[in-house]
C-alpha cells in the first residue's frame, strides 16, 4: 500500500524570512483585536452579565417567531430576543437582567412561561442571577490568567527563560486574536467560550513547544548553524508532525461542529479558530522566530571550537 | 527501547485491560447492574444537560441570620432587665448592628454589667479553649451599655443555618419522589440542588422558595380593622394579610405565638369529611398538644390564625376545646397545595430564606438530543481520524487506531472508576482527545521516519524515535493538562465535564499512545522480525 504524504520529505522552506511580514501582521490584527474588543464588544452570554434564556419548542410545526414576539413583548421585561435556533419549531429567548435582585430573574421566567403557555415545549431553561454572573465573570477571568501564568512556569522549568517568555507571547497572541474572531462574528461569550480559550491555549502550547523541543534539540547538536538556519531546519523537520496533527485535530473537530448540535457550537466554532487558523500559524512564525529577538543562541560563537557540525 | 520483560509486559497489559473493564458496566441496564457485587457497579452518571433534569443555586440570606440573631440578643437583654428590674424592657433597642440599653436611674451600671455579661457564653460551650464569647458588653458611661454579637459567634450560627437548611431542603426535595435527586452545600452559605429528570422545576422552586414558618396565634379582636388599616396596631400585634386563596383578607393578629411548626410531629394531606375540601390534618408533640389545649380551652368562641411565613391561612372560630392534640388546616387549598404544605410542615421550617441565585434546566426531549447529536459526531470523529490515520501510517497507523481505540475505553473506564457526570462538553472533550491522542503517534512516526532516512536500521530507528519522543510528547501534554486542571476548577456543570474528560483522556493518551503503542510495536518486531519500516 503507497502511504499517503502530505508533506513530501526534507523540506527547506524558509520560513523565518517571513517574519518581516508575519511579525507587522500579527501586532496589527492584534492591535485590531483589541480596538474589536473595546469598541465592538463581546456577545456576552447570561453566564457573565445575568439574565434568562429560553428554549422552547413549537408543539405544532415550524414556531411562529411574530406571534411568540408579540405575546412576550407586552410582559415589560425590557427587550426579549427571538431566535431561531437550529431547527424551524426551535426558538431561542434570551430576557436580559432584570433590575431587583435575584427574585427579579425568577419572576421573569414565571410571566413568560404564563405568556407562551402550552403551545410549546420548554427545552431549556438558565438563569443566571446578578451574584452568580459575576462571581462567573471574575472566576474566568482568573482562570485564564492561572492558566497562562501556570503553563509559563512550567515552560521556565523545563526551557530556559527565552523559550517561556516565546511561548507565553505567543498564547496571548493567540487568545486575543481569537477574542477578536469572537468579537467580529458575535459568538456568545459564555463559560464554554472560556473552556474553549483555555483549550486552544493548551493546545497551541502543544505545538510550540514540539517545535521549541526540537529547536533546544538542535542548539545542542549544531553549534555552527546560525540562528535562522537552525529555526528553519527545526520547523521544517517538525513540519510534518504539525500538518499531520493538524489535520486529525480538525476532523476531529469538523465532526462536532456539523453534527454536535447547537449547544456547543459556538464552543466548536471558537475552536476551530483558535487550535487550526491561529495555534498553527503562531507556533511557526510567531514562537519560532521570536527566538531570534529574545537572544536565544547568542554566545554560540564563543563555543565554537568545541563543535561537532 | 523495544525490550519488555515477560512481567512487564503483562503488567501494562493487565492495567489496559482492568481500567477497560471499569467500562463494562456502563453497556448493561441498570437493573442488572445493580444485581452485581458493589464494587463492580461503578458506573459514569449522565449529565443533567444530557438526561434532563435542574440544577438549583440557592443562597441562604445571611442577613436573616444576623438580624434574627440581633432580635434574640434584644429579648435576651430585656428580659435580663425585666427580672432585675434594671429599667424599662422597652427602653432595649436595636441600633445598628449592636443592641442599646440605658439603665434606670438609681441602678448600679456595676451591677447591670454584671447581670448583663451573663448573657456571654464562651463560644463553642464551656469546654471551648478558644477564649471568644458570644457577645460583646461595652459599658458607654452614663449608663448606657452596648451589646454586640461577635463576629465569630454569627459566623458559627451561619454555618449552622447552613447545614439545617441542606437538611430541610433534602427532606423537601425527596418528598418529591424523584430519582436520585443530589443537595448539597457549596462556600459558605449555598445549597446545589440537582435533580434529574425533572420535566418543569415550578412546583420544587415553590416547595424551596418557602421559610415555612408555621405559627398558631390569636386574633387580636380588640383593635378594629379599619383602624388597623390607618396604621394604628398595638406594639403587641400586626397586621397580617391571608392568602390569595382566602382573597388576600388582612387580619390583626397577636404577636405572641401560642403553638409553632417546631411542635408539630406530623402533617398529612387530606379530605375534609363534611365539605370535601383537600386539608392538612396534623399532630403535635406533647408540648404542643397541651398548650393548644389550654388557650383553646380559654377561648372558645373566638377564631384563631394559622400563620404560614407571614400569611394567614385561614383563621378558624374556636368551637371546642381542642384536647387531642391534632387537627386540620383548611384554607380553600387545592390538592397539589394540600400536598406541599404537608410536605413543609413534615419537613420543618428553614431558618432563613432561601434564595434562588442560578436556575438552569434541561428537558428531557432536548437531553436526548444531545446525547444521539454527542454520539454522531463521536462516530463521525472517529472514523475520520482512524481512516486518516490509516491512510498515512498504514500498518503503524493500524497500531496507533488500536491505541485510540483502547484510549477511548480507558477514559471510560475511569470515568466509571470515578462516578464522574458525562456531559455534552464532556463528549467535545472526548471527541478532541481522539483528535489529539494520535498527534503523540505522529510525534513518534514522524521521528521513525526521520531517523530512517538517517540511515538507521529498522529496529534502531524504532527505538530511537520512541525514546526521542518521549520529552515532547510529556510536555506537550503536560501544558493542556495545566489548562484542563485550571478548568475544572473554575467551572461548574457542563464545563467541568469537558475538563474532566480532556483531563483524564490527556493521562490515558500518554500511556496509550507511547506505552502501550510500543509494547504492540515492539510484539510486532518480535514476531516479523522486519527488514523495513513499513511507515
Amino acid at each position: 500500500m503507497r502511504l499517503l504524504r502530505i508533506v513530501p520529505d526534507d523540506t527547506k522552506f524558509d520560513f523565518m524570512r517571513f517574519r518581516r511580514i508575519s511579525f507587522p501582521m500579527s501586532a496589527l490584527l492584534s492591535i485590531l483585536a483589541i480596538f474589536l474588543y473595546f469598541f465592538h464588544g463581546l456577545n456576552f452570554g447570561i453566564d457573565f452579565v445575568g439574565g434568562t434564556l429560553i428554549e422552547v419548542q413549537s408543539k405544532s410545526g415550524p414556531a411562529d417567531l411574530a406571534k411568540m414576539r408579540e405575546a412576550v413583548s407586552g410582559l415589560g421585561l425590557g427587550e426579549v430576543q427571538l431566535q431561531q435556533f437550529g431547527a424551524p419549531t426551535d426558538v431561542l429567548l434570551r430576557v436580559a437582567q432584570q433590575p431587583g435582585g435575584e427574585g427579579a430573574q425568577q419572576a421573569a421566567v414565571a410571566k413568560i412561561r404564563g405568556a407562551l403557555g402550552d403551545a410549546v415545549e420548554y427545552r431549556r431553561v438558565e438563569v443566571v442571577g446578578p451574584r452568580v454572573s459575576t462571581e462567573l465573570l471574575a472566576l474566568g477571568t482568573m482562570g485564564l490568567m492561572a492558566a497562562i501564568l501556570g503553563i509559563l512556569v512550567y515552560l521556565w522549568f523545563r526551557f530556559e527563560w527565552q523559550f517561556a517568555l516565546g511561548a507565553m507571547v505567543a498564547n496571548v497572541h493567540d487568545i486575543v486574536l481569537t477574542i477578536g474572531f469572537m468579537s467580529v462574528t458575535q459568538i456568545d461569550f459564555d463559560l464554554t467560550s472560556i473552556a474553549a480559550l483555555l483549550t486552544i491555549l493548551g493546545y497551541s502550547l502543544n505545538d510550540t513547544v514540539v517545535i521549541y523541543d526540537r529547536i533546544r534539540e538542535n542548539l545542542r547538536r549544531y553549534k555552527r548553524l546560525s540562528m535562522p538556519d537552525l529555526l528553519n531546519s527545526s520547523v521544517n523537520s517538525t513540519l510534518s508532525r504539525s500538518i499531520i496533527t493538524h489535520v486529525t485535530v480538525t476532523l476531529a473537530l469538523l465532526a462536532l461542529l456539523l453534527f454536535g448540535g447547537h449547544a456547543i457550537h459556538s464552543f466548536t466554532a471558537t475552536m476551530m479558530f483558535g487550535v487550526v487558523l491561529v495555534g498553527t500559524y503562531t507556533s511557526v512564525f510567531i514562537a519560532a522566530p521570536i527566538l531570534i529577538y529574545l537572544g536565544v543562541g547568542t554566545g554560540r560563537e564563543q563555543h565554537k571550537d568545541k563543535d561537532e557540525g | 527501547m523495544l525490550y519488555f520483560s515477560r512481567w512487564k509486559a503483562t503488567a501494562i497489559l493487565l492495567t489496559t485491560f482492568i481500567v477497560c473493564a471499569f467500562a463494562i458496566p456502563n453497556f448493561f441496564p441498570e437493573k442488572t447492574v445493580q444485581s452485581w457485587p458493589k464494587w463492580a457497579q461503578r458506573h459514569l452518571v449522565l449529565g443533567l444537560d444530557l438526561q434532563g433534569g435542574s440544577h438549583i443555586l440557592l443562597e441562604v440570606d445571611t442577613n436573616a441570620v444576623r438580624k434574627e440573631k440581633l432580635e434574640t440578643l434584644r429579648d435576651d437583654v430585656r428580659r435580663v432587665v425585666r427580672d432585675n428590674r434594671l429599667g424599662s424592657p422597652a427602653a432595649v433597642t436595636i441600633r445598628g448592628s449592636s443592641v442599646e440599653f440605658r439603665v434606670r436611674e438609681g441602678v448600679d451600671p456595676q451591677l447591670a454589667l454584671t447581670k448583663l455579661r451573663e448573657l456571654s457564653q464562651p463560644l463553642g460551650g464551656l469546654l471551648s479553649a478558644t477564649g471568644q464569647r458570644t457577645v460583646d458588653v461595652v459599658d458607654g458611661g452614663n449608663g448606657l451599655f452596648r451589646l454586640t454579637p461577635t463576629e465569630p459567634s454569627i459566623v458559627e450560627r451561619i454555618r449552622q443555618a447552613v447545614e439545617q437548611s441542606v437538611q430541610i431542603v433534602e427532606k423537601r426535595v425527596n418528598e418529591l419522589g424523584t430519582v436520585e435527586p443530589s443537595i448539597q452545600r457549596q462556600g459558605v452559605d449555598r445549597v446545589l440542588v440537582q435533580v434529574p429528570g425533572l420535566q418543569d422545576p415550578s412546583r420544587l422552586k415553590e416547595l424551596l422558595g418557602k421559610t415555612a414558618k408555621l405559627t398558631f396565634r390569636l386574633v387580636d379582636l380588640t383593635t378594629p380593622i379599619d383602624q388597623a388599616l390607618q396604621g394604628n396596631v398595638p406594639p403587641d400585634s400586626e397586621l397580617l394579610k391571608s392568602t390569595k386563596a382566602e382573597n388576600n383578607q388582612p387580619y390583626v393578629i397577636e404577636k405572641r405565638v401560642v403553638v409553632s411548626g417546631e411542635d408539630l410531629t406530623d402533617a398529612q394531606p387530606g379530605f375534609d369529611q363534611r365539605n370535601g375540601e383537600p386539608i392538612v390534618s396534623f399532630k403535635f408533640n406533647n408540648n404542643g398538644a397541651r398548650r393548644f389545649a389550654q388557650v383553646t380551652q380559654e377561648n372558645v368562641g373566638k377564631p384563631f390564625a394559622i400563620v404560614l411565613d407571614n400569611e394567614v391561612i385561614s383563621a378558624p372560630v374556636i368551637r371546642e376545646p381542642i384536647l387531642g392534640g391534632s387537627g386540620q388546616i383548611s384554607g380553600n387549598f387545592t390538592v397539589q397545595a394540600a400536598n406541599d404544605l404537608a410536605i413543609l410542615l413534615r419537613a420543618g421550617a428553614l431558618p432563613a430564606p432561601l434564595q434562588i441565585i442560578e436556575e438552569r434546566t434541561v428537558g428531557p426531549g432536548l437531553g436526548q438530543d444531545s446525547i444521539e447529536k454527542g454520539k454522531m459526531s463521536s462516530y463521525v470523529g472517529a472514523a475520520m481520524v482512524i481512516i486518516f490515520m490509516f491512510l498515512t501510517y498504514g500498518l503503524f497507523g493500524l497500531f496507533a487506531n488500536i491505541a485510540v481505540a483502547i484510549n477511548v475505553a480507558m477514559i471510560f473506564g475511569v470515568l466509571s472508576l470515578l462516578n464522574a457526570t458525562l456531559t455534552l462538553p464532556g463528549i467535545a472533550g472526548i471527541v478532541l482527545t481522539v483528535g489529539i491522542a494520535v498527534d503523540s503517534n505522529v510525534l513518534i512516526y514522524e521521528r521513525i521516519r526521520e531517523e530512517v532516512r538517517g540511515g538507521r536500521s529498522p529496529i534502531m530507528a524504532i527505538d530511537a524515535g520512541f525514546a526521542r519522543a518521549l520529552a515532547t510528547i510529556l510536555d506537550s501534554n503536560i501544558t493542556t493538562f495545566i489548562a484542563a486542571a485550571v478548568l475544572f476548577f473554575i467551572g461548574t456543570g457542563p464545563v467541568r465535564g469537558f475538563a474532566v474528560t480532556l483531563g483524564i483522556g490527556i493521562v490515558t493518551t500518554v500511556f496509550t499512545a507511547y506505552t502501550l503503542t510500543r509494547l504492540i510495536v515492539a510484539m510486532w518486531v518480535r514476531w516479523w522480525r522486519p527488514k523495513t519500516v513499513p511507515i
